[in-house]
């Protein structure tokens, strides 16, 4: 039934938008345990699509069967489809560094290199690209501008990454995502550690990153779902309850589930 | 206020736990003083005993003939420097590289599995033995005792310090840093050596000094197959001058020199010791893993 809603809303709403991301059937287990109830929603070209819902609901382990992190991890599995620009990265055979590389993530907690600011770019660039040192420079400073990083650290490049604040090493986060010149950003939680104004600031980012790229932010706040996302899709119980566009979804849910979670009467 | 702080005072339940807290304490201070009091008698003696030979003579002087006066330890601590730095050379890309691959794959495979125990039980074999096997493959076959052989035995002993040190500080990095290095399409052996291994290169390099530590005191594996040797030799295809088989020699001699001798290399092995622990627990032991 939930299958069926999602295709007629997606279809309503999205003519002559592009698709980066095609999620059908996906039923994902930790072990025994499914967490995932067949879920299908597409995620669209340089759009912020949020997924939200309460705690174990599903949507970071939703998040991360998108570049197939869970890999990592024996007994975690994924069926269904996933199309990507065309092919099914939940198939065999598939390259996961590239598809890695191709769609990047950030996570819940800042986790800076062991290694200097400057360096904590360069080194997923260096994975695919050789570029000379000049070029290299231009494109640390590109990546820390984009992340709204480059004027508080452009005197300390070579200084550890560990020693920058906490909101500070989230923007360098996100500045080494964006450094690789993804395709599609993973955002999970990317502020649930930080504070205020520094959440204000990546919230910016996010709006800005959205000209050149696909976003795909898990959040646990509602009023940042409903800021900065196009596209919301609200879980439960591994389960997709209700996808549509942020508008819709906070205005006028179809569903009253919906309402309930996004009016704070649960959750 | 205070009448109801001396009613509370009197609760027989706050009584008892108070009671228990303190034989707690009482217990775990003179378990405490027992170690600390053992250390200090150690180190005292070795002070008192050791000191009327520090001189620059045991540095400048060869171990002296039997009957001949004065002499110094200069051979020894020659000796022993080269064959403890030859074994950490040995030793040191060995254990690292073993205690990646039992972090890295430690927990999926068997033959990991089988290397760390045979880790657990090398890390407790008695020092005696490793010297018999080292004199029974290499110095029997070579059929001269030597300071490569020498360096081969304590390698062998500092080789598990080193993997179980390696592996237990690559455990503690959390997933969270692995696997943002995997989100950026980094291979594993990257994400394992520039992200993982980096994060706790202060904790192996504690590591590597507290396995040097270690050897630098060992005497029966030397007795077995660096030997000794009473002139100066920086040959290291022959036996060979160590301090712990010096200490072991002259201790039990008749003459007063060799004696106190015995004393003063104590002294400097402990000592040697001591700092390289102090060193290696406060400079590089600063940093532990966010």
């Amino acid at each position: 039934m939930n299958t069926q809603l999602n295709q007629e809303n997606v279809v309503a709403m999205n003519q002559g938008k592009r698709k980066t991301i095609e999620i059908a059937g996906l039923n994902f287990f930790y072990g025994k345990t499914q967490s995932l109830h067949n879920v299908s929603l597409d995620i669209h070209e340089k759009q912020v699509t949020a997924f939200i819902g309460p705690s174990g609901c599903g949507k970071s382990t939703l998040l991360r069967t998108l570049n197939r992190m869970y890999d990592l991890y024996p007994g975690q599995r994924a069926e269904g489809s996933i199309m990507y620009r065309g092919r099914n990265i939940l198939e065999g055979g598939q390259d996961l560094n590239m598809l890695r590389a191709k769609v990047g993530m950030v996570f819940q907690k800042p986790t800076p290199f062991p290694m200097s600011i400057y360096d904590n770019i360069a080194f997923g660039v260096r994975l695919y690209e050789d570029l000379s040192k000049g070029e290299m420079d231009e494109r640390v400073e590109w990546a820390l501008k984009k992340a709204a990083l480059w004027t508080e650290v452009k005197d300390k490049l070579g200084k550890s990454g560990l020693s920058l604040s906490g909101g500070q090493q989230q923007r360098l986060c996100i500045a080494r995502g964006v450094a690789v010149k993804p395709d599609v950003l993973l955002l999970d939680e990317p502020t649930s550690a930080l504070d205020p104004i520094s959440t204000s600031k990546v919230e910016e980012l996010i709006s800005e990153l959205k000209q050149d790229y696909t976003i795909a932010i898990v959040t646990h706040n509602m009023q940042q779902a409903a800021r900065c996302s196009d596209y919301t899709a609200y879980m439960y119980l591994g389960e997709l309850v209700e996808f549509g566009e942020t508008d819709q979804i906070f205005m006028n849910p179809a569903r009253k589930e919906t309402q309930d979670y996004i009016t704070g009467r649960f959750g | 206020m205070s009448a109801t702080l001396e009613k509370a005072a009197m609760n027989p339940v706050y009584r008892k736990r108070l009671l228990t807290h303190r034989i707690g304490i009482a217990l775990s201070v003179a378990a405490m003083s027992v170690g600390l009091l053992v250390l200090a008698w150690i180190l005292i003696t070795l002070i008192i005993k050791g000191f009327g030979a520090l001189s620059i003579h045991m540095f400048t002087q060869t171990t002296p003939a039997p009957g001949s006066e004065g002499g110094g330890l200069l051979n020894a601590i020659v000796g022993s420097l080269l064959i403890v730095g030859l074994s950490t050379l040995i030793s040191t890309p060995i254990g690292i590289l073993a205690g990646i691959y039992l972090a890295e794959y430690g927990e999926e495979n068997k033959i990991a599995n089988i290397t760390r125990f045979v880790t657990d039980i090398m890390l407790s074999a008695p020092s005696i033995v490793i010297g018999m096997f080292v004199w029974a493959m290499y110095v029997a076959t070579a059929k001269h005792y030597s300071g490569y052989a020498g360096s081969v035995a304590l390698a062998l002993i500092a080789v598990p310090v080193v993997v179980r040190t390696t592996d237990n500080m690559l455990r503690l990095v959390p997933n969270s840093l692995l696997e943002a290095a995997f989100a950026l399409g980094a291979p594993r052996w990257k994400v394992a050596m520039m992200v993982r291994l980096r994060a706790v290169k202060a904790g192996v390099i504690t590591g590597v000094l507290l396995a040097v530590a270690r050897v630098s005191g060992e005497t029966a594996p030397l007795l077995f197959t660096a030997l000794n040797n009473q002139f100066f030799s920086a040959d290291m295809n022959a036996p060979m001058a160590n301090l712990p088989v010096v200490i072991y020699g002259f201790a039990m001699s008749p003459y007063d020199n060799w004696r106190e001798l015995a004393w003063g290399g104590a002294l400097l092995v402990t000592f040697s010791v001591l700092a390289l622990n102090i060193i290696s627990r406060t400079v590089f032991a600063q940093k532990a893993p966010n």
